[in-house]
């Protein structure tokens, strides 16, 4: 399915971009953030296990463990420091 | 309310006219609170250190986020109205860069909702700082304490399990 990806702060610094479209077989952010770990290239290191990623799904805060519907917006962040 | 509940904009704010609008014509209100956050020069230790600050937010998420908590603020207590005003972008030390305010019939309801706010936007509303420092800029690290803020009311923020 076809899913939007963006990027914040950090996380955007590293992958070099803050948006990307994606054809992806992958039914859950745990599945999706793996995927991305996979592949090869720019900043996939600053979404490894162990380091603190946030994600968002259709712009709510979403645990891994969230599935991915078409056209979906995936987000990835570093915890967030407002106020 | 024809009156936004929730702005973020680059643009300083006011926050005599915020509360005047917030309260205006309103004569069931008693009590106001409210809450300015400002750019500290130092982060941390006493030496002042950060130049400016840069502040990136998620467009879309920021504003869906804030009102969620408001909608949820007005669940747990008993107020009438809430405002909340974010600054993005170029800050430097003395700007203002959040506003918060509250109204209820009686104080206690309004403090309680204005700190229940604050521990929320602090962990889940999506902005993110950068510093400006003479070593260079860096992003600011979350602190643990502000988890452990909200996780007083009884919110184990989703981030939290995410971690890792």
């Amino acid at each position: 399915m076809k899913v939007t990806i963006r990027y914040f702060a950090s996380i955007r610094e590293a992958m070099g971009t803050g948006s990307e479209s994606l054809n992806t077989a992958s039914t859950s952010l745990a599945q999706l953030r793996d995927e991305l770990i996979a592949r090869p290239g720019a900043g996939s290191e600053f979404l490894a296990r162990g380091r603190a990623v946030r994600m968002a799904l259709n712009q709510v805060m979403s645990d891994e463990s969230a599935a991915l519907t078409e056209d979906c917006e995936v987000a990835f962040f570093p915890p967030v420091t407002g106020g | 309310m024809a009156h936004p509940r929730v702005s973020i904009q680059t643009q300083d704010f006011d926050l005599s006219d915020e509360v005047a609008r917030l309260r205006a014509s309103d004569k069931r209100v008693g009590a106001v609170c409210s809450f300015v956050g400002t750019v500290r020069d130092r982060n941390g230790g006493a030496d002042p250190s950060v130049q400016s600050m840069e502040l990136e937010h998620y467009p879309g998420m920021t504003e869906k986020s804030i009102e969620a908590m408001i909608d949820e603020a007005h669940k747990r207590f008993d107020i009438f109205g809430a405002r909340v005003v974010h600054r993005v972008g170029l800050l430097q030390p003395l700007d203002q860069i959040v506003l918060l305010a509250v109204t209820s019939a009686h104080r206690g309801e309004s403090f309680k909702a204005c700190e229940f706010l604050m521990d929320y936007l602090k962990t889940q509303a999506p902005f993110w700082k950068k510093e400006q420092t003479p070593d260079g800029a860096h992003w600011v690290d979350a602190r643990v304490s502000d988890d452990a803020a909200l996780a007083r009311w009884g919110i184990d923020g989703v981030s939290s399990s995410n971690a890792g």
